[in-house]
């Protein structure tokens, strides 16, 4: 009896846990969009943070809200996605972009770029700039995707708070940049706003790394902090799409902490400067030096 | 009792010099897994690793993303990512929001963690100048943790155990010297 009581008070799963999973697996069955296999303690954070940001008592209201009110889902969306990055983020490993894989990206005719979780988009600006740099642009299609129709709205106007620039500026001359960041926006205000040529190459569009297929053929593609969200099999299958649209010795560009430990595809891969994360399609030694 | 199978340790401003004091002293047969979440500032933890290990007696590693905590081996949180515990005991980063200015942020750590482990836990808040940690303390001890925080007038910097105090209260209210005594005497039995 004392037992039973006891097991009543603490149960393995909590009360939140309960209602996280049912709001998530509301999200799917209504809306098709799956987070069931996210990575559990971060993206519990952040369905609580919604929580708390919509003044909802308890998880479950938001289940409420999702499933009778469609005006919620992009609100949900936005909550749970993180479009949180910075211009030549670890400026070293657009320095090795640069340096080791754009000479290589040279010898095609036609470039093409795939910038998975592209984010407010401020990956899509650093890139195209390299290319500019490198003359390359003029034959580059980059593809920016994003499950997050707000973010990719964003990113392609590409306006950004000014505090941030003086922090990109710095990332920009480490990242071996050859004029000033200045060069490449407009400041007004609090705001600056990128060069709007650097988008002429760009298609921005949505696509859902859970659910979606290959739609082109990528001589490199760019996935940074996104696989850090997902489970093993859900970074596994992400990483098999990758291969998928890599053309042979095409290049792969992970986050600086992202670890394919523990994903069997990640065997299709060689490191080309494993520090970096950047990886060519084909095993050690098979691809095109 | 619960033996503690884990610890997880936050600090912000002084935090070096605390730590590579702390560590000198624990027990180089502690068999638990222990997790630092330490502001910075800099790019990389690698000095920061390099420096503690000089005086750990155990070896100190940046805590790598999927990668379980290990036995018996000292984590540092990677700068720039949260680090969180799994239910699995598994890290996983992410680059989710600040958490009061901070990214690595120590009440992300010690509320993943506290999850993780339950009652099996130990945080530990020591010198800071500011207010994170204060909520990850209070979860620990929801969970059945056990909460120990450096007392405020000890600490170089006394904002951050005096935050943790207030909001969470403590098990253990010491002065650095005799919290890896504690803690070799809680983890040893
Ligand atoms: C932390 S941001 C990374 C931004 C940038 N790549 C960087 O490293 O700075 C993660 C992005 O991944 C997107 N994302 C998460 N899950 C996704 C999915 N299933 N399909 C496509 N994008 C996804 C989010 O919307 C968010 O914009």
């Amino acid at each position: 009896m004392n037992e039973l009581a006891d097991n009543a008070k603490t149960p393995d799963t909590s009360l939140d846990d309960i209602e996280i999973e049912l709001f998530i697996r509301a999200l799917k069955l209504r809306y098709g969009y799956d987070f069931t296999q996210y990575a559990p303690a971060s993206l519990k954070r952040r369905v609580l943070q919604l929580a708390h940001a919509q003044e909802a008592a308890t998880v479950s209201e938001l289940t409420t809200r999702l499933l009778h009110q469609p005006d919620f889902l992009p609100v949900a969306l936005e909550g749970l996605s993180v479009p949180v990055s910075e211009m030549f983020r670890d400026p070293d490993v657009f320095l090795a972009l640069r340096e080791q894989v754009l000479p290589v990206l040279a010898s095609y005719p036609q470039i093409n770029i795939w910038q998975a979780g592209c984010a407010h988009g401020q990956e899509v600006y650093s890139l195209a700039i390299l290319l500019e740099e490198a003359g390359l642009y003029d034959r580059t299609q980059i593809y920016a995707t994003d499950f997050n129709e707000s973010a990719l709205r964003h990113a392609q106007e590409g306006i950004y708070p000014a505090r941030e620039a003086q922090l990109w500026s710095r990332n920009y001359l480490a990242a071996g940049g050859k004029h000033t960041l200045a060069d490449y926006y407009s400041a007004r205000y609090e705001l600056i706003k990128l060069d709007q040529r650097l988008r002429r190459n760009v298609i921005f569009a949505n696509h859902n790394l859970v659910t979606d297929e290959v739609f082109c053929e990528a001589h490199l593609v760019l996935c940074r902090n996104v696989l850090i969200y997902f489970s093993d099999p859900l970074q596994d299958r992400t990483l098999a799409l990758f291969r998928d649209s890599l053309v042979r010795g095409g290049f792969l560009c992970l986050g600086t902490r992202e670890s394919l430990d523990f994903a069997p595809s990640a065997s299709d891969f060689t490191p080309v400067d494993a520090a970096r994360r950047i990886y060519r399609l084909g095993p050690r030694g098979t691809g095109k030096e | 009792m619960t033996v503690p199978q884990a610890i997880v340790i936050g600090c912000s401003a002084g935090g070096l010099t605390a730590l590579e004091s702390l560590f000198a002293h624990l027990d180089p047969g502690l068999p638990q897994s222990i997790a630092v979440c330490c502001h910075t500032g800099s790019a990389t933890v690698d000095l920061l690793c390099e420096l503690l290990a000089k005086h750990a007696a155990l070896p100190v590693e940046e805590a790598r993303e999927r990668s379980p905590m290990q036995g018996g081996v000292i984590h540092v949180a990677p700068s720039g990512y949260h680090l969180l515990v799994e239910t699995n005991r598994r890290f996983a980063l992410s680059v989710d929001q600040r958490v009061s200015f901070a990214r690595p942020s120590i009440d992300v750590l010690f509320e993943s963690a506290a999850e993780a482990w339950r009652d099996a836990l130990i945080g530990v808040v020591l010198t800071g100048a500011n207010s994170d940690g204060a909520n990850g303390l209070l979860r620990v001890r929801q969970c059945g943790g056990i909460a120990i925080v450096q007392e405020p007038l000890d600490a170089e910097s006394p904002a951050m155990p005096a935050a943790a105090l207030e909001r969470a209260g403590a098990d253990y209210c010491l002065p650095l010297a005799d919290i890896a005594p504690l803690l070799n005497r809680l983890c040893l039995p």
